[in-house]
């Protein structure tokens, strides 16, 4: 899940070069996320999921980085199962 | 000067006879600060007699501990007086609110928010920056290390566009970059008192309106020690304090003029009725329809300082992270800065040419142009924007 998450974090968070500097529980916002790009992110991350992030869960926290992502949708996957 | 001015009763602010006086104060005094756009210093003086510049902070520290919709009263009741004299009051309070809610378990800020009370100092704030396009969460200028400084020393400067009361102000709390290899978005903010910051005013203030808060660009300097800078990321304190606290009590800056301005039309409209008993004056209607206006702008402040309240102390704190709540409370600044000149220029055609004049009893002249003010402090249209990428995920329905 991990590997998924990773590809789309490089492909729709926007750090550019800095991509190469983070691994998963670097804090994206402060590797230069905007709040914009977290959005795309989001919406990225429902569709290659398949999942629907409720409004409690489209917090700061929840996208802060690739391991928080993960809980995130491990989380949802479990409730839904 | 009263000898205690922080120990104020705690229930009633408002009702204290302290502020009763400041209130009358600005009052006395709107018109020729709004003529001379000069800084309303003796309602300032009689709100530091009162202790208001206190109020927001914690009773242990000697403040009178005030939730947000005491100070939205406060603000209300002032800004019906004197616009620009409520607009300094709220800014001041959230500057304040975001050291009570982020920085008050350290030692430095803990002290810094006795002196607040004991010695009523002011405090302006550099969110804004020239070069970023008008967003508050990007920066240009940074934290730097001092070099040639045994003690371990930090510095910055920046090229603020505005700072409402910057020549007035004991204090300032600017953001800035962590560091200089810092992204854009990486601010942190730092407290540093005005005698031992480099200022230089950098245009003039001569504006339409809100001329009293004395609001032009400067140029900005200080080294200070490292306690100052705030323990907490600018996006967190943005997110839980600054921008709901602004949209709140600015919104009721708006709500209070805009008060102001309905209740001279409704005198107006009363005048006219006496002169033709009998007879109710066609000004009347719309008058009815303006006090429709006056009930939803009302409600629309009251229900979003209640959600705030109910969120900001208790567990629901991270909602006001969520994506959800960051739009509603944008939803409130542009829905209430509308509201605020839709219901003067309602005022405005009520009381026709004795309205459009800039003093006497049904004047509303001042009003209008305060109201102006409010679709520019951070633009509407930037709000849009965000609000527009962030229904993109949104979906609740609020």
């Amino acid at each position: 899940m991990k590997e998924r998450i990773q590809k789309i974090v490089r492909e729709n968070a926007g750090l550019g070069a800095h991509f190469e500097e983070i691994d998963s529980s670097t804090d994206l916002y402060r590797a230069g996320m905007t709040s914009y790009a977290s959005v795309v992110l989001m919406i990225a991350l429902e569709n290659e999921f398949g999942v629907e992030f409720p409004d409690a869960m489209l917090n700061r926290s929840v996208f802060e980085s690739i391991d928080a992502i993960a809980e995130a949708l491990e989380s949802l996957q479990q409730v839904e199962q | 000067m009263s000898p205690q001015p922080g120990a104020v009763a705690i229930e009633r602010l408002t009702a204290s006879e302290a502020f009763r006086r400041a209130l009358e104060i600005a009052t006395q005094n709107a018109e020729d600060v709004d003529r001379r756009a000069r800084f309303p210093s003796e309602a300032l003086d009689a709100l530091r007699s009162a202790g208001a510049l206190g109020w927001c902070v914690p009773q242990k520290y000697g403040g009178a501990g005030a939730r947000v919709d005491e100070l939205a009263d406060a603000t209300f009741e002032l800004s019906r007086q004197c616009a620009a004299t409520g607009m300094i009051f709220a800014m001041h309070q959230i500057q304040v609110a975001c050291l009570v809610r982020h920085a008050a378990h350290s030692v430095w800020f803990e002290n810094y928010l006795r002196r607040v009370v004991r010695e009523q100092r002011l405090i302006a704030s550099a969110t804004s920056e020239v070069g970023v396009g008008g967003d508050v969460r990007r920066s240009i200028a940074a934290l730097e290390s001092v070099t040639d400084s045994s003690s371990d020393l930090i510095r910055f400067e920046k090229k603020a566009s505005t700072i409402s009361y910057g020549a007035h102000a004991e204090d300032l709390l600017t953001t800035v970059r962590r560091s200089p290899k810092a992204d854009p978005g990486d601010q942190v903010m730092v407290l540093t008192h005005l005698s031992e910051t480099e200022v230089k005013q950098t245009s003039q203030w001569d504006t339409l309106g809100m001329r009293g808060t004395c609001s032009p660009g400067f140029v900005v300097g200080a080294t200070c020690p490292p306690d100052q800078v705030l323990p907490v990321p600018f996006a967190t304190i943005a997110a839980e304090t600054m921008v709901p606290f602004s949209h709140i009590l600015w919104a009721h800056v708006w709500l209070g003029l805009s008060n102001e301005a309905f209740s001279r039309a409704q005198n107006f409209v009363r005048a006219q009725a006496r002169q033709n008993p009998g007879t109710t004056p066609p000004t009347a209607l719309r008058l009815s329809e303006l006090s429709v206006r006056m009930a939803q702008f009302r409600a629309l402040v009251q229900s979003a300082t209640n959600e705030y309240l109910s969120l900001a102390d208790g567990p629901g704190r991270s909602g006001l992270s969520t994506i959800g709540y960051a739009v509603r409370i944008n939803n409130l600044k542009i829905a209430a800065s509308e509201a605020a000149v839709e219901t003067c220029q309602g005022a405005l055609r009520i009381c026709g040419f004795l309205g459009y004049g800039n003093a006497g009893p049904y004047s509303v002249g001042r009003h209008l142009r305060d109201a102006h003010s409010a679709a520019l402090m951070i633009a509407n249209d930037r709000l849009q924007a965000t609000n527009a990428a962030l229904l993109l995920v949104h979906r609740e329905g609020r």
